[in-house]
């Protein structure tokens, strides 16, 4: 089984990385971009087939490395 | 005073951390791999010295919080030990949950590597008894991610419980402006744990302990632990 965690900053967290890739874009000349905001995705593979299970070991994983939850948000999809 | 210093692949401070432990306590610290499960018994400081724990990888200090020496430091800290956390020593301590808040990308998204004020914010600590509260000190910086985040309630509970310890400043004391090197929220430098017994602080005073290089700034943080 598949999934993919996608981690992204919170509302109202200042991203400079993300404002010098909008800077950047801009600068290419990429026009209708209003704003970007850059987070991190893992692609995990699953060894059992239980959904629910696996579910629940990647919210632990969110929680306890993959996320900093003082600044950032999590969310899993399955593939 | 036994001191610990904490070793983590890719740590690059240590030596030097253990060189001011040295030369101002008169004693050599311990060094403790990463992958150990205890402390060396009897440990009075747990050092985490700065540099780059596995390569900064996911987050600066992330892995390294979830080393398995981290929960004898946990330990430590809940006995009233004390920790201090260097540079990604502090990175490091806000990961493992030991201190509050979090240290993003530094605003101007440059490293920051020069010499640097500090004002000392108060001088009743295990740590900065040996400087006066108020005093202006020179040491260095040198990181990429150093600008001090936390929640408004976080924020709100370190300056009115007085656990700030150190404030980015110029050479007059003045805070703000062009001396805040990473956009720290109130240009906080460091800080401490509610017992006063942990500090993490983004600067290098064990750098400043010497003349020869720069300064002996640093010094009096070495000696208030001797003390």
């Amino acid at each position: 089984m598949k999934a993919r965690v996608i981690v992204t900053l919170k509302t109202g967290v200042l991203d400079p990385q993300g404002k010098a890739i909008e800077g950047a874009l801009r600068s290419l000349g990429i026009e209708g971009i209003d704003s970007v905001r850059q987070g991190k995705v893992f692609e995990v593979e699953l060894a059992g087939t239980d959904r629910a299970s696996a579910e629940a070991a990647l919210k632990t994983a969110c929680d306890r490395l993959l996320a900093n939850t003082v600044i950032e948000n999590w969310r899993i999809e399955f593939a | 005073m036994k001191a610990v210093v904490v070793v983590f692949p890719g740590s690059n401070r240590e030596r030097d951390v253990g060189r001011a432990l040295r030369e101002i306590t008169g004693h050599e610290p311990h060094y403790a791999w990463h992958a150990d499960p205890v402390l060396p018994a009897g440990a009075d400081l747990v050092v985490l010295p700065g540099g780059f724990s596995y390569g900064d990888y996911l987050r600066c200090g992330a892995i390294a919080g979830r080393a398995a020496i981290m929960d004898a430091v946990r330990g430590h800290a809940a006995r009233g030990g004390l920790v201090l956390g260097i540079c990604n020593g502090f990175q490091i301590l806000v990961e493992s949950g030991l201190l509050p808040g979090v240290l993003m990308r530094n605003a101007g998204l440059k490293f920051a590597c020069r010499m640097q004020h500090l004002r000392v914010e108060r001088a009743d600590t295990a740590f900065t008894r040996r400087y006066a509260a108020g005093q202006v000190i020179e040491v260095c910086i040198a990181h990429g991610e150093g600008n001090y985040v936390a929640d408004d309630a976080t924020i709100a509970r370190l300056e009115g419980d007085g656990l700030v310890a150190f404030r980015y400043c110029d050479a007059d004391g003045v805070v703000g402006g062009a001396a805040n090197p990473n956009g720290s929220i109130n240009a906080i430098a460091g800080i401490y744990s509610s017992g006063r017994t942990i500090l993490g602080m983004m600067p290098h005073p064990e750098n400043l302990i010497d003349a020869l290089v720069g300064g002996t700034d640093g010094r009096g943080l070495f000696e208030s632990l001797a003390a």
